[in-house]
């Protein structure tokens, strides 16, 4: 594919990703904030809350194992991930964190379970959409094209 | 001294920011300390900063910014070889110490006093952002946080490190000329609850022009980006309330 078409294929994945709320202003904010003196800002970026987000994930799922839930702590964390994810445009594994601490404050264990699997699961799908998109900017790069941000 | 554009940084350092990046500052340029127990967040404060050609010390709680402002050793900051902090920029949720706590120490000090603090916060509470102003913050601004924040923010400090330099170092002379520049500034005309945040997401930049004035309560732009993200400075209790407001989180008080 030339670089046109590569191009092309970004813009249109990207917009699909706005449009489907994965990602929202805030990402486009990070865009913005990337020159050529520091291209691989949006990536650094991302990758903390990826390693921010799979050490919470990790933490949440011990936290609501135990007997007696700790729901401060489980609060605490659902709040981290919310505030990261948010910094980066995340958008829907934000708002399953708002839902997620509303449980935590009713103390609803079976509620928070529910919220658990859910965030993971819009964690790994913003994932996969992220590193797609990385690696159509690479491509694009590879192929000789400027930064298509 | 209005400094425009963007000055592009030569990067000394790795972009983990984690402890300070200390560098004698003898010139003009702004120094601005953050605060935030979070790793992305203080990637994205640090890089916001920088582009608005603040120098920027990061670092993770409170403690360690007191440590850097040479308060917990009971020496006075004058005595710090003239790492000189302009603004303190907090993360209000943090363990340990929130920044609430640090804003208080600070406003403590008789030689910290005079440092603009502002809060940052996810959640959008009133009754959190009135007892900041109260204690002396100077701005309080709901993330996630924006260039045009930093702007804003980068403007009053400008204007606000010429009158310190030249005021007698009483803390009125301060809040006068930061009340006078409030005055000029740009803000945000309302608030809107963070769970409220855009449902329609569009790639390209949305447009969401500050009003020029501090009137807060004008009705969210109709734009596709409908939450704004500040507060004027001492101006309270003429803020819209906020659509949605967040019970206070039990990770601070």
């Amino acid at each position: 594919m030339d670089v046109a078409q590569l191009k092309r294929q970004l813009f249109e994945y990207t917009t699909l990703l706005f449009h489907e709320g994965f990602l929202d202003e805030q990402f486009t904010q990070l865009q913005q904030l990337q020159d050529e003196n520091n291209p691989d800002f949006v990536v650094e970026v991302v990758s903390l809350f990826f390693d921010d987000s799979e050490r919470l994930l990790n933490e949440l799922a011990k936290a609501l194992d135990q007997q007696n839930t700790d729901f401060k702590k489980v609060d605490a964390h659902v709040h981290q991930l919310k505030g990261s994810s948010s910094s980066i445009g995340a958008q829907r594994v934000q708002r399953v964190c708002i839902t997620f601490r509303n449980y935590c404050q009713d103390k609803n264990v079976e509620g928070c379970l529910k919220c658990l699997q859910q965030v993971k699961h819009e964690y790994s799908l913003v994932k996969n959409k992220l590193e797609t998109l990385f690696t159509l900017e690479k491509q694009i790069l590879a192929a000789g094209g400027s930064a298509p941000m | 001294m209005a400094r425009n554009g963007v000055i592009s940084w030569r990067r000394r350092s790795s972009d983990q920011f984690d402890g300070s990046d200390l560098s004698p500052c003898g010139s003009e340029e702004v120094h601005v300390l953050a605060v935030d127990d979070s790793l992305v967040d203080r990637k994205v404060i640090e890089r916001l900063l920088k582009i608005s050609s603040c120098k920027v010390t990061a670092v993770d709680s409170g403690i360690r910014a007191l440590q850097f402002l040479g308060l917990d050793e009971e020496k006075t900051a004058g005595d710090f070889n003239g790492l000189k902090v302009d603004l303190i920029i907090t993360d209000y949720c943090m363990p340990g110490m929130t920044g609430y706590e640090l804003l208080k120490k600070i406003k403590e000090s008789s030689t910290l006093r005079e440092i603009p603090v502002v809060i940052m916060s996810s959640e959008n509470v009133l009754a959190r952002i009135d007892r900041c102003l109260e204690e002396g913050a100077e701005d309080f601004i709901v993330k996630p946080v924006k260039l045009s924040d930093v702007k804003r923010l980068r403007d009053f400090m400008t204007r606000d490190v010429g009158d310190r330099v030249r005021s007698d170092g009483g803390g009125t002379t301060h809040k006068r000329k930061l009340q006078e520049s409030s005055d000029v500034s740009s803000c945000s005309p309302s608030i809107s609850s963070a769970s409220s945040s855009s449902s329609s997401s569009q790639p390209t930049t949305p447009s969401r022009s500050p009003s020029p004035s501090v009137s807060l309560s004008e009705p969210s732009s109709p734009s596709p980006s409908p939450s704004p993200r500040s507060t004027g400075p001492r101006s309270p209790s003429s803020l819209e309330s906020p659509t949605r407001r967040l019970k206070m989180s039990s990770c601070c008080d």
